[in-house]
């Protein structure tokens, strides 16, 4: 090596370096991965990225395991030498919601919040208000009935951000707001009960609890659920040539548990 | 340039699926085995061929052994009427080690997990529930990770073994552990489960 000459492994380094694509954001935890002896790969929420991977140096040591459970919160630097490398996170916990972890009807519901948005979020495609709607259900304190209802309101908003919407606000045949009974399997629109006629068998059921009316009793967020489960099932998830998760039907079960 | 023999290809190949290392570092591992062929070469094939011959799983518990009944299972002291559930035999080990549980163990082989597709039936769980009678069992200790899989399953299996008292470990603030460190939920789970000084 002649003198003054840069060693090659500094010169790639820095090479390197000045290419680097990097950014910041908050994003919530869906899952992670093993990968390798001490890595994980993270698949996380973010609010301005979407969903999207990386690894995690140390993501299965025991000071950041803990950090990268399902529904926990944190401040990441994403970056990658090209944009659509796998890339790596550094991350910092903002908040864990390991509250959620003791009653069971909470933890089954967070299971199948994560769940959903790991199978149904595409990747890079952010979701602003699905995050924030996200980030609101796993904030509330674990009170089962509560927290049963903001999750029902959480699927729809689910299924409106990723273009599966219901539109419960008018009858889709008679225009009337009042009387709304079904939801149209095939559009997605409300039915009123007068309108229905002998097309009522093969409507979803569309009770009190999806327009915001009433106290949202068990049984009613159970029929909800199964109408927004059909909406997940035939709809969003059939792209995807997946059924919904197991999580949901263990959430469904501890709502029935609270009839 | 040469290629290594077909038969060192091979091992490096299969030292390269294990946990940690990849075809690099089993090529690097094996060149080491190589240069110590009569300290470590040898002695580690025939340690392996020992513990394929005759290392098998409990038929009771899970546990790893060299009988058809492990030396837990097998050992009548142990039938105190407490049965600890954990998730892999390390955690039994693990346990062993504490040197602080006098009861017998049961292996579930992993935990339920929606991500894996991993449900009751890949777990024995009905072999668990077969044993509460058969061994007189009064007490489950579920002593299962505090992660999302953990507590799904220690929930499942609190349905499933009714009829015995069910319990799990506590949590909060490890040995040598400070307050600044742990995260809220964890502080609050210490707080909930706090206990008078005597």
């Amino acid at each position: 090596m002649t003198a003054g000459a840069i060693p090659l492994r500094t010169r790639r380094f820095a090479g390197q370096a000045s290419r680097m694509i990097e950014w910041h954001d908050e994003g919530i935890v869906l899952s992670a991965r093993p990968h390798g002896e001490t890595a994980a790969i993270l698949d996380l929420f973010t609010r301005a990225h979407g969903r999207h991977a990386g690894v995690v140096r140390g993501g299965v040591g025991r000071r950041l395991r803990p950090v990268l459970q399902p529904g926990g919160d944190l401040a990441v630097r994403w970056q990658a030498r090209l944009e659509d490398h796998l890339g790596s996170y550094t991350v910092e916990p903002l908040r864990t919601r390991t509250a959620l972890l003791d009653h069971r009807l909470t933890l089954a519901g967070l299971s199948s919040a994560t769940a959903l948005l790991a199978l149904a979020l595409p990747e890079r495609d952010p979701h602003p208000r699905l995050h924030a709607a996200t980030g609101r259900l796993l904030d509330l304190p674990p009170d089962p009935l509560p927290w049963a209802r903001a999750y029902l309101a959480w699927e729809l908003q689910l299924l409106e951000s990723l273009g599966f919407g219901l539109d419960l606000h008018a009858c889709a045949v008679s225009g009337a707001t009042e009387g709304l009974a079904y939801v149209s399997p095939r559009s997605g629109r409300a039915v009123a009960r007068g309108a229905a006629g002998d097309w009522a068998p093969r409507l979803l059921p569309l009770p009190p609890v999806m327009l915001g009316q009433g106290d949202g009793p068990p049984d009613e967020i159970a029929t909800a659920l199964a109408t927004t489960g059909w909406f997940i099932t035939h709809r969003l998830l059939a792209a995807h040539g997946a059924g919904p998760p197991p999580a949901r039907a263990r959430f469904l079960a501890e709502i029935a548990r609270l009839a | 340039m040469a290629d290594a023999p077909p038969e060192i290809e091979e091992l490096i190949a299969l030292m390269a699926r294990l946990p940690g290392l990849g075809p690099r570092s089993a090529r690097r591992a094996v060149l080491h085995l190589m240069k110590r062929r009569d300290r470590l070469l040898v002695p580690l094939a025939q340690s392996l061929a020992a513990v394929g011959a005759h290392i098998r799983e409990c038929s009771a518990c899970g546990n790893l052994g060299t009988g058809d009944i492990c030396t837990i299972c097998a050992d009548p002291a142990r039938a105190t009427g407490q049965l600890c559930v954990v998730a892999d035999v390390a955690d039994l080990w693990a346990m062993e080690r504490a040197r602080v549980f006098a009861g017998r163990y049961h292996v579930l082989g992993g935990l339920l997990s929606a991500l894996d597709a991993i449900g009751p039936d890949d777990l024995g769980i009905p072999r668990l529930a077969g044993r509460l009678g058969a061994e007189g069992v009064t007490e489950v200790i579920l002593a299962l990770p505090a992660t999302l899989d953990g507590q799904t399953t220690m929930h499942y299996l609190a349905d499933r073994l009714a009829g015995v008292r069910i319990t799990t470990l506590a949590q909060g603030v490890p040995v040598g552990g400070e307050l600044d460190w742990l995260d809220e939920g964890t502080i609050g789970a210490a707080l909930r489960a706090r206990r008078d000084l005597e």
